[in-house]
C-alpha cells in the first residue's frame, strides 16, 4: 500500500468522523485545495516513465471520486442535521390569529337575482332590463291599466311630475312592453330589477325588486305556463317535490290570470318548502292580456303567451331564512356579513346554485 | 267585502260546509282574507285588570284605577263600586259601546273632574244576574284573556273576508258571491220573490237629471215613504250589520246599508222633509260648499255630480250623503234613491276630494244598472216591515238606455289558451249558472253579457270565468323545454354580474340602497345634474331621486361607524339618475374605503389614495380593459380632495372610465372612494375590439437599470414613465417607479425619482455596449421631455 492510498483511508475515516461543517470544510481544503493530497499526488506524474503515467493517475483519479462522493454524502447529512437541529428549536403558537384577509360580499338580492337567472337560462329565457323612471302608458296604459281605474288603487305610484304621467316603476312588467315594441316574436325573456310604491311598514319598503317573466310564442298555454313556474320553484328551493298551487285572480294585464301559492310546514320556526299543508303565496301570472299584444304590435290572433312576476326579495327571506325585509336596505356590516354570498360563489348550472 | 255563511244562505241553496266553501272561494278567485268570530253587540265587554284602585282626589267614594285592557299602556278609568281593589280582573266596557241594561252608549267623560276611559261593569249592567252591588269579579283563569272578548265563544258564527279584485263589483254583494258558488257546482241559488205592495201612494216630488257634459247620473230611481217610525233595527238585522264591521244606526239607514250589502246595490236615504220642492242631479258649480255625514265640509270644483235641491247641495252622487238631509230617529217621511253613477267620474271626484266610502267604492267599479228597481223594492219592502208607513210608487229617470253587451264566442279560444279540451256544453253551462245567455251562431256562440258583469268585454274574458270555475287544477303542466337559443346574458349584463363580483372579491361589501335620496346631501354631489325631485316622498329624507351613489353610501357607512365598525369597505352598483327622461340613467358601480382613525392617534391610518387606485384599477383591468389602454387624469368632480383623487380614461380621452379619490374632507372625514362607468366601459370594448396578441417569449439574458431623476415637484410621474416607454418599445419590457423622495439633499423645488427599467430582446443576448447605448437613450429622452436631471 502506497503513502497516498494510506492517506486515502485515513481522509476517508476523517471525513466519516467530521462533526461540523467547518471541521469537513478544512478537510475539503486539505484534500482538494491548491496544496491538497490529490495535487500533490498528481505533481507527482510529471517524473514517471511515460507506460506507468496512465495507471498512475487512473489511481489518482479513483481515489479523487471516492473521496468526492464521501465528501458529498456527509456535507448532506451534516447539513440535514443542522437543519433539523434548527427546525426542533422553532415551535411557534399556531393558535395565534392568522394574517387578514379581506374578502368582500355579494348582497343576498344580487346572489338570488344571479340563481333565479341561472335557471331560467336553462330552459332558454334571456335578461332583458328597463329604466327605473316610466312614463304613464308603459307602467299602466300599455298594459291594460286605464286610467282613473281602480286597478291603480293597487299600486300606489311615486310620481315625478305633477300630471302623474312621469313615474317610478311599480312593477317590471313595462320592460315587457319595452322589449315587444323593439323587437319581433318570439319573446322569451326575465327582466329583473328595481320596482318603487310609496309604501313603509314592516313588511313593505319604498322599494323592493321583482322579476318579470315574459313567453311569446304561436302557441304558449297555461299548460307550458304551469310547467315552467314548477320547474323554477323546484330548482329554486333545491328540492325535489314542490306543492303549488295556482289560485285565479285579477291582474289588468294577463287574462286568465291567477296567484301562486307554494305548500310549506314550519319546524322550529324554520319554514319547510315542498311539504305540509299551509299555504304562501309568491307570485302572480297569467296568459298575456290580447290587448296588451295588440298595444305592443303583437298580432294577438297569431301569438299567445304567459307572463308572470315574483317578488325577489321574498324569495330571498324565504330561501335564506331572512326575516326583515327592511334589513335588505339598511347596509348594517353585521347582516351583510351574515347573510351576503362570496364572491366566488357564483351560481352555475353545472356546479349547482348554491354550495 | 264580509258575509257569513247564514247570510249566505239566504241566497244559496247548499249543503257544503263553511270550510268547504272557504276552500271552493279560494279556488274561484274570490280569496278568503280572514275568517274570525262574528262581532255582536256583548263583544265590546272585554276582560280587563286593575292594575292600581287609587284615590279619586275630588271625590271621597270614587276610585281613580289604573286598568289594563291588553295593550302597552294602562288606561284611568273612574269607579264607584266599593270592591275595586288592586289586581282585580273584572270586565270593561270601552267608549262607544252600549250598556245592555239601560241602552246607555258610552262616551269619554269626566267625573268629577278627572276624566274616564269607559267603565267597569256589574254583573245586572250586562243583564247576567240582577247582582248591582258592586262590579263583576272574575276567576284568576281569565288571566290570560286579558283583552279578549268576555262573552267570546257564545255565537259560534263566523264572518268570512273576502278580498275582492276591483274587476268582480258583482261579489261586492252576497248575492254575487252565491251566485259564483252555484255556478261552482255547491248548490242552487234562490229565486228573489218578487214583492207586491198592496197600496202605492203618489211620488209627488219633482226629479230630474239636468243635462249636463260628462254628467255621472245616468239613471235615477228613487221612491217615497211616508209615515214611517225610525227606530232601532231589529235583532236580525243589526247583527248583519255587526257582521259587516260596522254600528248599527237605525232601521233605516241599517236597511240601505243591508241591501248595499246584500245586493250590491248601494241607496241612499234622505229625510224627505228637509228637501227643497224638487231634486235636480246636476253637476256641481266651483266654490260650493257641502257638509257630508263624515263631518267634513267639502269645496266642491266644477263638474262634480251632486244631488240637489232648490236650496243647494244635498250630496255628491255616488259618494257620500249630506248632513242637510240625513235621517235621523224621529223622521217621519223619506226619500230613497237608487241610482247608476258613472264609474270613471265617480272615481276622480271622489279622488280629488280624498273621500272614501262603501258607495263610492262600489260605483267606481260599476253598479249593476238593472239594479235600481230591485233596490228600491227590497228597501221599502224591510222599512215597511219594520217601520211601518205606505211607500210611493216608482220615478225613474234615465238618460241614457244601458245596452247589454253581446260577444261572439269561438269556444276553440278555450282550449288554446288553457291547454285542454272543455266541451261546447260544459262551456255554456258554466256561463249560464254565471247569468250569461248563450245562443249558437254557426261554428261560435253569441254571448250576451249580464249588466252586473261590466268587467266582460270579449273572448278572453269569457275563457278567465271557464278556466276559473273549472278550476286551474285541471290545467295540465307541460315540462320545459331546455334549450337555449339566444345567449341569457348580453355583452352589458356579462360586464354588469363582473364588475360586481371584481369589486366584491377586493374586500367591499355590497349595499342595496335607495334610488331616492336626500335633497341636501344628494346636492353635493350633483354636480350638473338638475334635481329630479319626487312629487308624492315617503319622507323628505327620501325626496329627490339620486345623482350619484355617494351620498347613500356615506350614509350607511357612518350608520356602521355609530354601530362600531371602523374599517369598513362598502360598495354599490346601481342607477344614477340625470334627468327625469325614462331611461336617463346611468349604471355606476362606487365603492367607498375607511380606516378607523383613533384621536389619540394610537392606531395609524395607513389606508391611502393608492389603495383605492389599485382597486380601481385592478377592477378595470378584470373587466377587461389593459392598463396600457388607459391614461389618468388629475381632474375629478367638486365632492373629491381637489389634491387627492383623479380619472381614468382611454388614451384618447373619448371613453370616461371612472374616477377615484379621497372624498372632500369638509363632506366626510378619511374617506376614499371610486366611481366606475359601467355603460363608458363597455362602450369602449365594443369600439375597441381586440385579439389576445400572441405571445412571444424571449429567452435572452434581461438586465435591470436603475436611474434616479431630480425633477420639478409638480411634474408627474406619469410623464417620466412615457419618455421612457418612447425610447424602444420592443426592447424595453417593463418601467417600475420604486422610490419617490423630496427632503433632505434635495432643492426644496424638486423631488427624485428613482425608476428600474427592464431591458430585453427578443432575438439575442444585449452585451454592455448595447445597455449603455439604451441607457443614454433614456437619459437624453427623460431629459428633454420633462426637464428632469439625472442624478449622479
Amino acid at each position: 500500500m502506497s503513502e497516498f492510498e494510506k492517506k486515502v483511508i485515513e481522509y476517508k475515516e476523517r471525513i466519516n468522523n467530521s462533526k461540523n461543517s467547518e471541521e469537513i470544510l478544512s478537510i475539503n481544503s486539505e484534500i482538494f485545495g491548491k496544496n491538497g493530497i490529490i495535487n500533490y499526488e498528481f505533481k507527482k506524474l510529471g517524473s514517471l516513465p511515460h507506460e506507468e503515467k496512465k495507471k498512475f493517475a487512473a489511481n489518482i483519479n479513483k481515489a479523487k471520486q471516492e473521496l468526492t462522493d464521501i465528501f458529498k454524502a456527509k456535507s448532506i447529512q451534516i447539513q440535514d442535521k443542522g437543519i433539523i437541529e434548527k427546525v426542533s428549536k422553532e415551535k411557534i403558537d399556531i393558535t395565534l390569529p392568522e394574517k387578514d384577509f379581506k374578502i368582500g360580499k355579494i348582497h343576498p338580492i344580487s346572489q338570488v337575482i344571479d340563481e333565479i337567472s341561472c335557471i331560467f337560462s336553462e330552459i332558454g329565457f334571456s335578461v332583458e332590463e328597463g329604466p327605473d323612471v316610466e312614463n304613464d302608458y308603459n307602467n299602466f296604459t300599455a298594459l291594460n291599466t286605464p286610467e282613473n281605474h281602480p286597478a291603480k288603487d293597487m299600486h300606489d305610484t311615486f310620481y315625478l311630475d305633477e300630471d302623474m304621467k312621469t313615474l317610478l316603476r311599480t312593477h317590471t312588467s313595462p320592460v315587457q312592453v319595452r322589449t315587444m315594441m323593439k323587437g319581433k316574436p318570439p319573446f322569451k325573456i326575465i327582466a329583473p330589477g328595481r320596482t318603487y310604491r310609496s309604501d313603509s311598514d314592516q313588511t313593505h319598503t319604498p322599494m323592493f325588486h321583482q322579476l318579470e317573466g315574459l313567453h311569446i310564442d304561436r302557441n304558449i298555454n297555461m299548460g307550458h305556463l304551469k310547467g315552467c313556474l314548477n320547474y323554477f320553484i323546484k330548482e329554486f328551493f333545491e328540492v325535489d317535490k314542490i306543492k303549488m298551487r295556482f289560485r285565479p285572480s285579477h291582474f289588468p294585464f294577463t287574462e286568465p290570470s291567477a296567484e301562486v301559492d307554494i305548500g310549506y310546514r314550519l319546524e322550529n320556526n324554520k319554514i319547510i318548502i315542498g311539504e305540509g299543508d299551509k299555504w304562501l303565496e309568491i307570485l302572480g301570472c297569467g296568459m298575456v292580456h290580447p290587448n296588451v299584444l295588440k298595444n305592443c304590435k303583437v298580432d294577438p290572433k297569431k301569438y299567445q303567451g304567459f307572463a308572470f312576476g315574483i317578488g325577489i326579495d321574498r324569495l330571498a327571506m324565504l330561501k335564506y331564512g331572512i326575516k326583515d325585509l327592511r334589513s335588505f336596505f339598511d347596509c348594517d356590516f353585521r347582516w351583510l356579513n351574515h347573510y351576503g354570498f362570496d364572491p366566488l360563489d357564483v351560481p352555475t348550472n353545472y356546479r349547482g346554485l348554491s354550495r | 267585502m264580509r258575509f257569513t255563511k247564514d247570510w249566505l244562505d239566504v241566497h244559496l241553496k247548499t249543503k257544503k260546509n263553511e270550510q268547504e266553501i272557504i276552500d271552493k272561494l279560494n279556488g274561484i278567485g274570490l280569496e278568503v282574507e280572514k275568517v274570525e268570530p262574528v262581532k255582536n253587540e256583548l263583544s265590546d265587554f272585554i276582560v280587563a285588570k286593575i292594575i292600581k284602585a287609587g284615590k279619586h282626589p275630588n271625590a271621597d267614594r270614587l276610585k281613580l284605577c289604573d286598568v289594563n285592557i291588553g295593550g302597552m299602556n294602562n288606561i284611568k278609568v273612574v269607579c264607584g263600586a266599593p270592591n275595586a281593589k288592586d289586581g282585580l280582573l273584572t270586565i270593561y266596557a270601552p267608549p262607544g259601546s252600549t250598556i245592555p241594561k239601560n241602552g246607555l252608549k258610552l262616551e269619554i267623560s269626566k267625573i268629577r273632574g278627572e276624566t274616564s276611559y269607559g267603565m267597569l261593569c256589574s254583573e245586572s249592567e250586562l243583564n247576567l244576574s240582577n247582582e248591582t252591588d258592586g262590579i263583576i269579579e272574575l276567576s284568576n283563569k281569565y288571566n290570560n284573556k286579558i283583552g279578549k272578548p268576555y262573552f267570546q265563544g257564545k255565537n259560534n258564527n263566523n264572518v268570512i273576508e273576502l278580498s275582492i279584485t276591483p274587476n268582480r263589483p258583482d261579489c261586492l254583494g252576497v248575492r254575487g258571491i252565491a251566485r259564483d258558488l252555484y255556478a261552482s257546482g255547491y248548490g242552487d241559488l234562490k229565486e228573489i220573490k218578487k214583492i207586491k205592495f198592496t197600496k202605492k201612494t203618489k211620488h209627488n216630488l219633482k226629479v230630474k237629471i239636468e243635462k249636463n257634459s260628462n254628467q255621472a247620473c245616468s239613471i235615477f230611481g228613487s221612491c217615497l215613504i211616508k209615515n214611517i217610525t225610525n227606530k232601532e233595527s231589529p235583532s236580525w238585522l243589526k247583527e248583519r250589520i255587526l257582521a259587516l264591521g260596522l254600528r248599527p244606526i237605525s232601521a233605516v239607514v241599517d236597511i240601505t246599508n243591508y241591501v248595499m250589502f246584500d245586493l250590491n246595490r248601494p241607496l241612499h236615504a234622505y229625510d224627505l222633509d228637509k228637501i227643497k220642492n224638487s231634486i235636480k242631479v246636476r253637476n256641481s258649480i266651483k266654490g260650493e260648499t257641502l257638509k257630508t255625514l263624515d263631518n267634513k265640509t267639502y269645496t266642491l270644483k266644477e263638474n262634480m255630480c251632486v244631488i240637489s235641491d232648490d236650496q243647494g247641495a244635498l250630496g255628491l252622487g255616488g259618494i257620500i250623503g249630506g248632513v242637510r238631509s240625513g235621517t235621523e230617529l224621529n223622521t217621519k217621511n223619506i226619500l230613497i234613491e237608487s241610482a247608476y253613477f258613472d264609474p270613471t267620474i265617480t272615481r276622480k271626484t271622489a279622488k280629488e276630494l280624498e273621500i272614501n266610502s262603501d258607495a263610492k267604492f262600489r260605483f267606481e267599479r260599476g253598479i249593476d244598472p238593472q239594479s235600481v228597481k230591485d233596490g228600491l223594492e227590497m228597501a221599502a219592502k224591510l222599512i215597511i216591515e219594520t217601520c211601518g208607513g205606505e211607500v210611493s210608487n216608482f220615478d225613474i229617470q234615465e238618460t241614457i238606455k244601458q245596452k247589454n253587451n253581446k260577444i261572439n264566442f269561438d269556444t276553440k279560444l278555450v282550449s288554446r289558451t288553457i291547454g285542454i279540451n272543455v266541451k261546447d256544453k260544459d262551456i255554456i253551462k258554466i256561463l249560464n249558472k254565471l247569468g250569461f245567455e248563450t245562443k249558437k251562431k254557426g261554428k261560435n256562440i253569441e254571448v250576451k253579457v249580464p249588466s252586473w258583469r261590466p268587467d266582460i268585454f270579449g273572448e278572453i274574458d269569457l275563457v278567465e270565468e271557464v278556466i276559473r270555475i273549472l278550476g286551474f287544477d285541471n290545467i295540465k303542466s307541460i315540462e320545459p323545454e331546455k334549450n337555449r337559443v339566444k345567449p341569457t346574458l348580453n355583452f352589458y349584463q356579462r360586464h354588469f354580474h363582473l364588475a360586481q363580483r371584481s369589486v366584491a372579491s377586493k374586500g367591499y361589501y355590497e349595499t342595496i340602497t335607495w334610488s331616492f335620496s336626500d335633497e341636501s346631501i344628494n346636492d353635493k354631489f350633483r354636480e350638473n345634474y338638475n334635481t329630479i325631485k319626487i312629487i308624492n316622498p315617503i319622507s323628505s329624507e327620501l325626496g329627490v331621486l339620486r345623482n350619484s351613489l355617494y351620498p347613500n353610501l356615506i350614509y350607511y357607512m357612518e350608520k356602521n361607524l355609530n354601530r362600531g365598525f371602523g374599517d369598513q369597505s362598502l360598495f354599490e352598483i346601481g342607477p344614477v339618475f340625470k334627468s327625469k327622461k325614462p331611461g336617463d340613467q346611468i349604471t355606476i358601480i362606487c365603492g367607498i374605503k375607511k380606516q378607523q382613525h383613533d384621536e389619540d392617534g394610537s392606531r395609524k391610518n395607513n389606508l391611502d389614495v393608492f389603495d383605492i387606485k389599485r382597486d380601481l384599477i385592478q377592477t378595470l383591468v378584470e373587466l377587461g380593459v389593459n392598463k396600457d389602454e388607459m391614461s389618468i387624469l388629475d381632474k375629478s368632480p367638486s365632492y373629491y380632495h381637489p389634491g387627492i383623487s383623479g380619472s381614468f380614461h382611454s388614451k384618447d380621452s373619448k371613453f370616461l372610465f371612472g374616477y377615484f379619490g379621497q372624498l372632500h374632507p369638509k363632506l366626510t372625514n378619511h374617506t376614499y372612494g371610486f366611481e366606475i362607468f359601467l355603460e363608458n366601459l363597455v362602450n369602449f370594448k365594443i369600439k375597441n375590439k381586440k385579439n389576445k396578441e400572441s405571445l412571444i417569449l424571449s429567452d435572452y439574458q434581461k438586465s435591470d437599470r436603475d436611474f434616479a431623476f431630480l425633477i420639478n415637484k409638480e411634474t408627474k410621474a406619469q410623464l417620466l414613465v412615457e419618455a421612457i416607454e418612447n425610447v424602444d418599445k420592443s426592447l424595453i419590457k417593463d418601467i417600475k417607479i420604486f422610490d419617490v423622495y423630496e427632503g433632505k439633499n434635495i432643492p426644496p423645488d424638486k423631488k427624485s425619482i428613482a425608476i428600474k427599467v427592464t431591458i430585453q430582446s427578443d432575438n439575442k443576448t444585449l452585451n454592455e455596449d448595447d445597455l449603455t447605448s439604451i441607457s443614454k437613450k433614456i437619459v437624453k429622452s427623460v431629459e428633454e421631455k420633462t426637464g428632469a436631471q439625472l442624478r449622479s
